[in-house]
């Protein structure tokens, strides 16, 4: 993870409009960031889950690897990730892992495959904004000679996520209306080009949008002008992923952790699990084989009090079985909510644990992810 | 209703003869944004002036929350852990967090008027 405090925080060029719009600018992944703007995170998160939300997530990495063609660059990409990349379609998206020779994740990435013929061969990587000098360096270090590499630290990113985003968006774009859960468009909004994927991190319906840093601001604020639409902050997007149960690197995933572990192995698809390939292939084999030790599961304090990060879980006899990962309020559900890892033999749902909040154990349960039904648009 | 007095967590406390209604100031409950849960001191408690005597939850992060004043709990707000919103609505009025017998009633002098609190306000 990127160091905050080695240097002043980066702005990202929707900085002086979150300033305007009255955010609370915090240090996040080595950037000034809106965790919040005056309505709160609360009217936010409700305003995500009922209309639009606009979202800054320009803190996070792109760049575009390029080969031959789209075969050569997803073997070379293959061989850093458990997805399959060969398969996918133009314009098809697909949520993966760097993985490191152990198995643990380095990183959690989108990957689309471009959706225009005369670009075959190009994939597009959007990376977490912590991890991202280190990804790059380990894409460097690790693609072989003939594929090309370029960073994209020009180009913003704006996700706008919600029932109503489709409705909004295609007012301005109306090729965006039909596209499907998981798939990317290059197209035109407002005279200006840019990337559109049917994704995003709230588990509602939703896009996100490439454009270059220097337009990014006239889209933001065209967004901003249709009713349905208000800006979010980081405390939203983080409550809105937790109710949807959804990792978080560095809380969820680290380097530590394997996608068996973390319950994405639906992110690895059979050819992969079959031939391999990729780094820490031993390990997920064996854990899709035997199970792992630990899992990720969500967990449903019976009371009001959040247990956040960090809180040590116990079984019934008394004794730890695992520790929340991510843990706070979710503003949909109306009520704490938390992941965490737990003993794998004592992760069935239903399960009744405690947690060690404040030195009082309070009773919760083992519940399914996630809290919050997903609202995708699967065409 | 007595004067207030406020610490530099943003704390208050409102003396009513040797009773100290405590809570955490309006510039506070901006400051955290929206509460999701209060855990507030247990009748019978004996706080120490600086301790922890709450904790007060955003949806983000939790808080603690310091006794302005040393002293014995006789009352505490319980109507906050079903509507913790109280606390963003009225933080200095509905949304107080206990009462305290004072033990000690010169701690009040370290603590700051409200001009000083404004004033100090001012320099955060």
């Amino acid at each position: 993870m990127t160091d905050p405090d080695s240097a002043a925080p980066k702005r990202t060029p929707l900085y002086d409009l979150h300033v305007a719009l009255g955010a609370r600018m915090v240090p996040f992944a080595g950037y000034d960031m809106p965790v919040q703007y005056p309505t709160g995170i609360l009217t936010e998160h409700q305003w995500t889950r009922a209309e639009a939300g606009l979202f800054d997530v320009s803190h996070m990495g792109q760049c575009f690897l390029i080969g031959r063609d789209h075969e050569t660059v997803a073997r070379a990409l293959e061989a850093l990730i458990p997805a399959d990349i060969l398969s996918l379609k133009p314009g098809q998206q697909r949520y993966s892992q760097f993985l490191n020779e152990e198995g643990g994740v380095l990183d959690d990435i989108m990957v689309t495959r471009s959706a225009e013929p005369e670009e075959d061969g190009t994939l597009m990587v959007v990376v977490n904004a912590g991890c991202k000098d280190q990804d790059f360096a380990h894409l460097k270090a690790h693609l072989p000679a003939h594929i090309k590499l370029i960073l994209a630290p020009h180009r913003a990113l704006l996700a706008l996520q919600g029932p109503k985003a489709a409705l909004v968006l295609a007012r301005l774009a109306p090729d965006v209306a039909t596209m499907a859960f998981m798939t990317a468009i290059s197209t035109v909004i407002e005279g200006v080009p840019v990337h559109v994927s049917r994704s995003g991190y709230s588990g509602e319906d939703g896009y996100e949008i490439s454009i270059h840093e220097d337009r990014v601001r006239l889209l933001a604020e065209r967004l901003l002008k249709e009713s349905e639409v208000k800006p979010i902050g980081l405390g939203a997007r983080d409550s809105l992923r937790l109710e949807a149960g959804l990792c978080l690197y560095g809380h969820e995933l680290d380097v530590s952790t394997s996608p068996v572990e973390a319950q994405i192995q639906w992110s690895i698809q059979n050819r992969r699990r079959e031939e391999g390939g990729f780094p820490g292939f031993e390990r997920v084999k064996r854990e899709l084989a035997e199970g792992p030790k630990r899992k990720r599961v969500g967990i449903q304090p019976d009371g009001r009090a959040p247990a956040r990060d960090g809180t040590e879980i116990y079984n019934q006899a008394g004794e730890k079985i695992g520790v929340v990962t991510s843990g706070g309020f979710g503003p949909t559900l109306n009520g704490p909510c938390a992941m965490g890892y737990v003993d794998a033999a004592q992760a069935q749902d239903g399960t009744a644990i405690s947690l060690m909040v404040r030195g009082t154990a309070m009773p919760a349960r083992i519940v399914k992810l996630p809290f919050v039904p997903h609202r995708f648009y699967r065409g | 209703m007595g004067a207030m007095k406020f610490t530099k967590d943003h704390e208050y406390v409102r003396v009513e003869g040797d009773v100290a209604t405590f809570g955490i100031t309006d510039y506070a409950q901006g400051q955290l944004g929206d509460v999701v849960f209060v855990e507030v001191p247990k009748v019978g408690a004996s706080l120490k002036q600086g301790a922890e005597a709450a904790v007060v939850e955003s949806v983000k992060a939790a808080s603690e929350v310091y006794a302005p004043v040393s002293g014995e709990v006789v009352e505490s707000n319980s109507a906050l852990e079903a509507s913790p919103a109280t606390v963003n609505e009225d933080p200095e009025g509905q949304g107080w967090f206990g009462k305290i017998r004072l033990t000690n009633t010169s701690e009040l002098d370290a603590l700051m008027s409200e001009a000083d609190y404004k004033a100090y306000l001012s320099t955060l």
